[in-house]
């Protein structure tokens, strides 16, 4: 494919990554958004393009449609290619994108922690079992446990049994009296109440256990039941997936490769959204992870803002600063318990890639020693998976990105000049 | 249509290579470094755990890939028997 230029280029077409390229478009700036799923909408909007639920989402890809920004999907990008440029690759074909203002809206993974078991097949994160099922995974009479923490949790087993699944269980970390701080919180809220009412009505009798993880996952060549704790007893559940994960993580990878600065595990920006690095704005779960209405708030202010429309952009910021109170509360409920740390045994991989179990990797000092030690982190997902969980079970920082961030082949990059 | 392992499976339209692989009866997709059973675990391609052969290219994310007619997925659990 040739090489393209834009005036406004958009990584990222999740909630932040749509509302920043309808603003920048609808300004009249020569906009595009790229993803490297096959459609836009992000991971919670994922598949709402081919069967529509959220009026939400419906407004937003019919706005980015009559917007005119250009959508490429399926698109990953590789390195960053020079001053306004990045290398992009689009089913192994290699090309570049060229922009004046680019903005970040690369989102946020699930935290996944080691504990054992948890590379049987059928051991998916909660957001990943969910996402699979929305690809076509057969889901239906299918016996499922829901673990680790979060709102996500909810809309997850929500949305299983609503496919047919059998939920049997939503196992939350979070201690009972915490959720009930954040839940009179929410009476402030009403949208977000009227969320949390529709979510308990839907969730009808699902079983909601707080202060409540798996302790190791049984099975064979796949998983057959959970071994749950609430830190006095512990049970078995059997089940034919488990569904876990603990809290989101920002996806810096992007952002890190390009020297913007990061604080607290998220890009730093300013009220525009301006990171540290002139051009390149930021917006959505990647300046820190606080769900949709946050998300929409930043992308709307980084697209007017890069269009150069201040007073646009400055309408958003009460909007933004209410969604920010809400992700406080949100960080406050969830926080991870120390004894998840304690899941992990000698022989438990942490890293996925190049099984390197957990034994192998303490000893060492840092990430980075560990890297070269073991391999940990070295292996096609980069980190991207054991970095989120050796930083909060070990307390390493877990950075030095390098190009390729994604795995290519390396004749590609020979190939081309 | 696609064939799994050699195996035809009916998709739907819109169903990426993952859901291809489970209907074929597979739930590992893939074998670790040390020869274990490996799945999908992140659902958005960022773990590679679901990492298939397609149309003979290697290291291809079954769970970002769309099912074409006619496409051959191969995964590892079965090709390195």
């Amino acid at each position: 494919m040739p090489d393209k230029t834009f005036e406004v280029l958009v990584v990222g077409a999740g909630p932040a990554g749509l509302a920043a390229a309808c603003c920048a478009s609808e300004a009249g700036r020569r906009t595009a958004v790229l993803d490297d799923n096959p459609a836009p909408g992000g991971q919670i909007w994922r598949g709402e393009g081919r069967r529509s639920s959220s009026p939400q989402a419906a407004y937003w890809l019919d706005r980015l449609r009559r917007s005119r920004a250009e959508v490429l999907c399926g698109v990953r990008v590789v390195a960053d290619a020079g001053p306004g440029a990045l290398l992009v690759d689009r089913d192994q074909d290699f090309f570049e994108v060229r922009y004046n203002t680019l903005i970040l809206a690369t989102g946020a993974r699930e935290r996944f922690l080691p504990f054992p078991g948890w590379t049987l097949p059928n051991v998916i994160g909660a957001g990943g079992l969910q996402a699979l099922v929305k690809a076509g995974l057969p889901i239906v009479g299918q016996t499922v446990a829901v673990a680790g923490s979060g709102p996500l949790l909810l809309a997850v087993a929500a949305f299983l049994k609503k496919r047919g699944a059998r939920v049997v269980l939503i196992a939350e970390q979070a201690p009972f009296p915490r959720l009930v701080r954040f839940g009179l919180g929410l009476m402030t809220e009403p949208a977000k109440l009227r969320e949390a009412l529709r979510l308990r009505w839907q969730l009808g009798g699902i079983r909601y256990r707080t202060g409540c993880w798996p302790l190791a996952a049984k099975g064979d060549d796949r998983l057959r039941g959970v071994t749950f704790s609430d830190g006095r007893k512990s049970w078995k559940q059997s089940c034919d997936y488990l569904a876990c994960g603990f809290g989101l993580v920002p996806n810096l990878e992007l952002p890190s490769l390009l020297g913007c600065e990061i604080r607290n595990g998220a890009v730093r920006v300013d009220e525009w959204q301006q990171t540290t690095i002139a051009g390149v704005l930021c917006a959505g779960e990647t300046t820190g992870v606080g769900g949709l209405e946050l998300a929409l708030a930043e992308g709307q202010i980084a697209g007017w803002s890069a269009a150069g429309r201040h007073e646009h952009a400055r309408a958003l910021f009460g909007e933004r600063a209410r969604a920010l109170r809400f992700k406080e509360s949100l960080d406050r409920a969830f926080a991870l318990r120390d004894e998840l740390k304690t899941l992990v045994e000698a022989d438990t991989l942490v890293c996925r890639c190049e099984d390197v179990p957990f034994h192998r990797l303490h000893k060492h000092e840092s990430w980075r020693a560990a890297k070269l030690q073991t391999r940990c982190g070295m292996g096609p997902c980069q980190g991207r998976v054991c970095g989120p969980a050796v930083e909060f079970l070990l307390g390493w920082r877990v950075e030095s990105v390098r190009p390729p961030i994604l795995p290519i082949p390396l004749g590609r990059l020979a190939g081309r000049d | 249509m696609v064939e799994v392992n050699g195996t035809p499976v009916r998709v739907a339209e819109g169903d990426m290579v993952s859901t291809a692989v489970a209907l074929a009866g597979d739930s590992a997709f893939r074998v670790s470094v040390n020869g274990e059973p490996r799945g999908p675990l992140c659902g958005m391609g960022i773990c590679f755990e679901c990492r298939v052969t397609i149309d003979g290219r290697a290291h291809c994310r079954a769970c970002q890939t769309p099912c074409r007619p006619g496409m051959q997925v191969w995964t590892d659990a079965r090709q390195d028997v």
